[in-house]
């Protein structure tokens, strides 16, 4: 096989490099967005106030600008807080903790509303219901609320992982070697540019649709539950 | 930090502000215009009129933007014939593949929009056409098209935030719109700070912006649900 001019293990790395970003960046956004959601749902409203500034705040800027902020700016701050407690080294970010760190806080964010309005619509009857059996406040959230929130997330969750993974391709231009600079070096020396992006398009849709495909079934699987009409 | 910098350079900010809105209010306007007809192709079931329809919305759904302005931008230049023919002039110029990228890409969710609008209409008002003795020409001007356009409008605009933040990618291309502006500031002073959260206000002022005016859209085309007893 030489249809990638003997670049498609290169082209392979770097797909292997977008799914460990994409993948591990969705668990620490999930992670902020249950935080996020329980925070706002608190009835704390000085809690309220600050995800709610965190979440309108992310979802109003453009990830690319994010990236180039959190990228060059907190390049420049890790700098001056290790030279404010005497270290005198330059530290230079690794782009992939940057990509991580940028995505999973930007997703966080969604995850953060996305999780909220799961919490939220779950039936207040269920959860009565569990009082009057003498569950505690644990119990009922353990037992009834995070498990029935599950199925309320997951067509938000599948959206926002479709969002992600595409959006990962710009943590090529903070020079993270993932797939689209891959193609991007690929193209350079081999004059092919076409040949190169539509075949990380074409690796893009596989992934898009394989997810699809996944989280399809599991929607099926997690409304077995329900009356058919 | 000191945000005397941005003062003295606010002219490439505006300028860049002007590029943005120019960029996102002709890809919006040429999208939907396409997006009309592609939704209707798309509900039509004879397969050849509806699989062009599908792949077109498949591809540019499915892969991301940036991959998508490669493609466009340096990847036609693989190919002798479209350098040689007249439509280079087009494509060699880098403000153009924008908008026609942005465009395309936006053209494709809105198809998918308003294609899942039509598809939603209530059987009542399609039987009430027909049962007024209206043509499926008539039935789809008169009321198949207005009742799913004005259903289509909230995921509409949420479109159009995306299309608003997907727009910032076009400064990888060398177009300096409000990110555009942002990254000369950062390289020019090395300061990025100031340069990034000034681009990331404006796009949160126009972000909210929207927001504010679709709301106000929506309270009116959705005037006639409103009960007032």
């Amino acid at each position: 096989m030489n249809i990638l001019y003997g670049y498609e293990l290169s082209i392979l790395q770097g797909t292997l490099l977008t799914l460990e970003l994409s993948i591990l960046s969705l668990l620490i956004s999930m992670i902020l967005g249950l935080l996020g959601a329980l925070g706002k749902l608190s009835g704390s409203k000085a809690l309220y106030r600050l995800i709610n500034a965190y979440t309108t705040i992310i979802r109003g800027i453009p990830e690319l600008v994010l990236m180039l902020l959190f990228y060059y700016g907190g390049q420049v701050f890790i700098n001056w807080l290790a030279e404010s407690v005497g270290y005198e080294e330059y530290i230079d970010i690794s782009p992939f903790i940057a990509g991580v760190a940028t995505i999973s806080f930007i997703y966080g964010a969604y995850m953060t509303e996305t999780f909220r309005g799961a919490f939220m619509a779950v039936p207040g009857g269920q959860l009565e219901a569990g009082v009057s059996f003498g569950m505690n406040k644990i119990q009922v959230f353990s037992r009834i609320l995070f498990p029935q929130m599950l199925k309320f997330a997951l067509p938000g969750f599948g959206n926002n992982w479709l969002v992600m993974v595409k959006a990962t391709a710009l943590v090529s231009i903070i020079g993270l070697d993932d797939m689209v600079r891959k193609a991007s070096l690929a193209a350079g020396s081999t004059n092919k540019p076409f040949t190169f992006y539509i075949a990380i398009a074409f690796i893009y849709l596989l992934i898009t649709t394989v997810s699809n495909k996944g989280l399809a079934a599991l929607e099926k699987r997690s409304n077995r539950g329900e009356r058919k009409e | 930090m000191d945000f005397s910098i941005i003062f003295e350079n606010i002219g490439i900010y505006l300028d860049g502000l002007w590029t943005t809105m120019q960029l996102v209010g002709f890809s919006l306007f040429i999208g939907l215009m396409i997006a009309i007809p592609l939704a209707i192709l798309h509900s039509v079931k004879n397969p050849i009129v509806n699989m062009p329809v599908r792949a077109y919305v498949y591809f540019f759904r499915g892969t991301p933007l940036l991959v998508q302005i490669f493609i466009i931008y340096y990847g036609f230049g693989q190919f002798e014939w479209i350098k040689s023919s007249s439509l280079w002039y087009f494509f060699e110029n880098a403000y153009f593949c924008a908008l026609f990228t942005l465009t395309l890409n936006t053209g494709a969710y809105t198809t998918e929009i308003i294609r899942g609008a039509i598809a939603t209409t209530p059987f009542g008002e399609i039987e009430a056409a027909k049962s007024v003795g209206m043509t499926r020409l008539l039935a789809l001007r008169r009321i198949i098209l207005p009742s799913a356009l004005r259903r289509a409008f909230p995921a509409y605009s949420n479109e159009i935030i995306f299309m608003l933040h997907g727009s910032s990618i076009v400064s990888v291309i060398t177009i300096v719109d409000l990110t555009g502006a942002a990254r000369i500031i950062n390289s020019r002073y090395y300061s990025p700070y100031e340069a990034f959260i000034t681009a990331g206000l404006f796009y949160l002022i126009l972000t909210l912006s929207i927001v504010f005016i679709c709301k106000r859209v929506e309270k009116k085309i959705y005037a006639h649900f409103v009960r007032t007893c």
